[in-house]
């Protein structure tokens, strides 16, 4: 590429305290071209958007747009130059309309009034010449996430964007909705739109980078392209060291159901029935993985197995012995251990310190506790021990845990579940948010148990975790188990389109409730 | 499922509404005088509620609760009072009056926005100033020159019923139906108001949007103050006047309860206050007709109200997403 770049980054720099979130980065953008900023959580990618968008100001350095120097103190700077980003958390109003939305903040006005029926009617305009289909009218909250990005994408048009941001846009979505971003992403470049892209996923990266700029560490690590690199290559530049993208296991030996569910129904908190009869076994040795887009039930599934929400019907065995009631201390003391989605509101208690944290379900014990007194020596060197055991990246165990990273912060919750003598573990969505360094432990953890003969019961929206971890597979649709088989019957395909609810399963599996084995 | 709640919501307001009119109706035809007086007391009672509920929607849209609304009231009475005392202007007295109001407002902005104190303890402040400071200076003996007197809009007065309740009313009362109108047309329907909604739905996400979240907040906070301060000036300027000890007598506090019911919006929570308004006014008045029931019992009615409601339409009213949570900055 010879022509001018739209925009160039010089020589950034960023300090938070002592730590440098940006060093001396150098970063340029050509028109209609999709630029990856790939990285793993924490090296920099999002302080340095930050500093693109007006959210924080840097140290040193200069931003150049169109070969002028320009300054980006806030926001509104940003968006007067056609710099826009889509957060990773969406920025949008939930009780809001759709058009509400879009023309916050650059309202069409008529005297005094909104001019609703105008911007309607601009907004339409956009909708149309981008192909980007929404209902004007619809209230922001009743929309699928799919949806919502495409608004926040609209917000971004409106507002004339030529630098469009895309903060970890795929995290939330299907397989499908991907495929529809990358197209309207396509359609965006098209008209002369560029586009940064935000990610730590590295095969979406493959397919519709232009350019690949990798992070690590608050540095640049270099500039590629798809062409030039491949996957284990840029795994490599992320991490600083080789990562084992393929995960290894022995072969499934699977011995005694340890973990049987019957006809298990529950209804959400507003008295919905979210599920429906649903059956399955998990064998000692065996990783059972359930997929499912987002809101199949998954979420109740797993909070009503862990004692946190009533179950209506069914029934649960542990260990080949019935469960009177799910109740969390009495299916730990069973040798249940939970892994929950969210590990900020069910896993851990924020404002502790991670010695704390750690013993959050066996500190009423010995050696944690006798009588009425907690003995602090040995929770202190407990944790000591579990920090280095696990690899936790903290200060000390008196560290308050909300002040870890995500990737630590499940490490502290694996460090205290793991660390038990258990027969079965539900982890749901263990993996979410996190780097990919982080990953690959977590992984290595989950496949050490189950050759260790624990029952591991795996919830995931990630395809390819699902794909890679479990030894059978399970398809979550609308509250109900639509399929499930061993994973070699599935492909990837197969599963996309049984998570989306299309196709009939492969003649090898069956239907509902029965599970073929 | 939600929309079925919408409905039968719906149903219920219109339901209560319906009644109301059934009885007042009927008792006019019993007794008009009687029936007439105690619309216009309800009128003019429900003036401090409804006032009151403005100024704590205003704050809460945009995502700041104001429990010192009891607080700016009284203080706002008071200097109005006095400044009444001391000039005999009320027109003065008045602006005054909401000139206070809107200086505690820029107090509970400054404590709850900038300082970003706890919100319930912001407003505890101002109602513990508002006591201890009238209280102090209170003194006995004080008179004006008297009050706002009603004005007459003509032929208007003669309507039956509708005339002598709605249009022979003293200015604030005239004033506060006009600012239910505002506050709803600017709510709901300038891009001013759009904002302050997001505001206090998801102030992030209107920073990034390079709107100054603190300056909206500040803004509101302010103005719904000044409305707070009218009310205060209603109280010793146009109802009583005269000043006495705690004379806002909770009203601050129920003009919360007036908002919720009222589902943060102005024309909903002008009939929550008018609702209200009847309450105190039939309170009132059966206290001067029959010694059946105690009047301990009687004077209860307003407050019994308030918790019937609050018990029964607090969960199902949905407040602003942010409220109570001060915005930080990355």
């Amino acid at each position: 590429m010879t022509q001018q770049p739209l925009l160039e980054l010089h020589g950034i720099t960023k300090r938070f305290g002592d730590a440098l979130a940006s060093d001396h980065i150098d970063f340029n953008l050509y028109p209609g071209e999709i630029h990856v900023l790939l990285g793993e959580n924490g090296a920099g990618k999002s302080t340095l958007m930050n500093i693109i968008y007006g959210l924080s100001t840097p140290d040193a350095g200069n931003i150049i747009l169109k070969g002028n120097s320009v300054k980006i103190k806030q926001p509104r700077d940003a968006i007067g130059y056609g710099i826009n980003m889509v957060h990773q958390h969406f920025m949008l109003i939930p009780v809001f309309t759709v058009a509400e939305n879009i023309m916050l903040g650059h309202e069409t006005r008529w005297g005094f009034s909104l001019d609703k029926k105008k911007a309607s009617q601009e907004i339409q305009q956009l909708s149309q010449d981008y192909g980007l289909e929404v209902e004007m009218d619809a209230l922001v909250e009743n929309l699928p996430v799919g949806l919502q990005q495409r608004v926040e994408i609209m917000k971004a048009l409106y507002r004339e964007t030529k630098i469009l941001i895309l903060d970890e846009p795929t995290a939330v979505l299907t397989p499908r909705e991907v495929e529809d971003l990358f197209r309207v992403m396509r359609n965006l470049t098209e008209k002369g739109i560029s586009i940064i892209l935000i990610t730590h996923k590295l095969k979406e990266v493959m397919t519709i980078a232009d350019r690949i700029t990798v992070m690590r560490a608050g540095r640049v690590v270099g500039t590629t392209s798809p062409s030039k690199s491949s996957e284990e290559e840029l795994a490599v530049m992320m991490v600083g060291r080789k990562v084992v993208l393929q995960i290894r296991k022995k072969p499934l030996q699977a011995k005694d159901v340890l973990l049987d569910v019957k006809e298990f129904t529950v209804s959400d908190d507003q008295q919905m029935e979210v599920l429906h009869q649903v059956s399955f076994q998990v064998r000692a040795g065996e990783i059972f993985g359930i997929a499912g887009v987002q809101g199949n039930g998954q979420t109740e599934l797993a909070l009503a197995l862990a004692g946190l929400l009533p179950f209506n019907r069914g029934r649960v065995c542990l260990a080949g012995k019935v469960m009177p009631s799910l109740h969390p201390r009495v299916l730990m003391n069973h040798g249940w251990a939970h892994i929950p989605e969210d590990r900020q509101k069910h896993g851990l208690v924020l404002p502790y310190s991670v010695a704390d944290n750690q013993i959050l379900n066996t500190y009423h014990q010995p050696p944690f506790s006798s009588l009425l007194r907690r003995n602090k020596e040995v929770i202190l060197v407990n944790s000591t021990r579990l920090i280095e055991q696990y690899d936790i990246r903290t200060s000390g165990p008196r560290n308050p845990v909300s002040e870890l990273s995500g990737g630590n912060q499940q490490k502290v919750i694996i460090s205290r579940e793991l660390d038990r003598k258990i027969c079965c573990l539900l982890a749901n969505q263990p993996t979410r948010g996190l780097d990919v360094g982080s990953i690959e432990y977590i992984h290595q953890q989950i496949v050490r148990l189950r050759d260790q003969g624990v029952a591991v019961l795996l919830i995931s929206s990630e395809l390819d975790e699902i794909i890679s971890l479990s030894d059978t597979i399970a398809v979550m649709y609308c509250g109900k188990i639509a399929a499930s088989a061993p994973s070699d019957h599935w492909t990837k395909e197969q599963l996309g389109l049984m998570m989306a609810g299309y196709s009939p399963p492969p003649k090898s599996l069956t239907w509902g409730n029965r599970k073929l084995l | 499922m939600f929309q079925k709640y919408i409905n039968s919501r719906c149903g219920i307001v219109r339901g209560l509404s319906f009644l109301v009119l059934l009885v007042i109706l009927w008792s006019y035809f019993y007794d008009s005088a009687i029936t007439e007086a105690v619309l216009a007391s309800a009128l003019r009672q429900s003036t401090p509620l409804a006032l009151g509920a403005l100024c704590g929607l205003m704050g809460e849209r945009s995502g700041v609760i104001n429990i010192g609304i009891e607080g700016q009231m009284l203080l706002s009475a008071f200097v109005g009072f006095l400044v009444s005392v001391w000039t005999g202007n009320l027109l003065f007295a008045v602006l005054t009056g909401v000139a206070t109001g809107a200086v505690i407002g820029l107090l509970l902005a400054f404590m709850s926005v900038s300082l970003r104190i706890d919100q319930i303890l912001g407003g505890t402040v101002i109602n513990i100033l508002g006591f201890g400071l009238t209280g102090y200076f209170y003194q006995v003996g004080l008179n004006t020159k008297g009050k706002l007197q009603s004005i007459s809009l003509g032929p208007l007065q003669d309507i039956p019923l509708l005339g002598p309740v709605l249009f022979n009313n003293p200015p604030i009362t005239y004033l506060t139906l006009v600012l239910v109108l505002v506050v709803h047309y600017v709510l709901f329907h300038t891009h001013w108001g759009l904002r302050t909604r997001a505001v206090g739905e998801h102030p992030r996400a209107v920073d990034t949007l390079g709107i100054n979240v603190f300056l909206m907040r500040y803004t509101n906070v302010v103005l719904g103050g000044a409305i707070a301060g009218l009310a205060g000036s209603f109280l010793t300027l146009e109802a009583v006047g005269s000043f006495e000890r705690g004379m806002t007598n909770g009203r601050g506090f129920v003009a919360l309860a007036v908002m919720i019911f009222g589902k943060w919006t102005p024309i909903g929570s002008w009939g929550a206050a008018l609702l209200f308004g009847l309450a105190i006014a039939l309170q009132t008045q059966l206290q001067f007709g029959g010694q059946t029931i105690p009047h301990q019992f009687i004077g209860m009615l307003p407050y019994l109200l308030t918790v019937v409601v609050l018990a029964g339409f607090v969960g199902r009213a949905r407040p602003p997403a942010a409220v109570g949570t001060p915005y930080t900055k990355e």
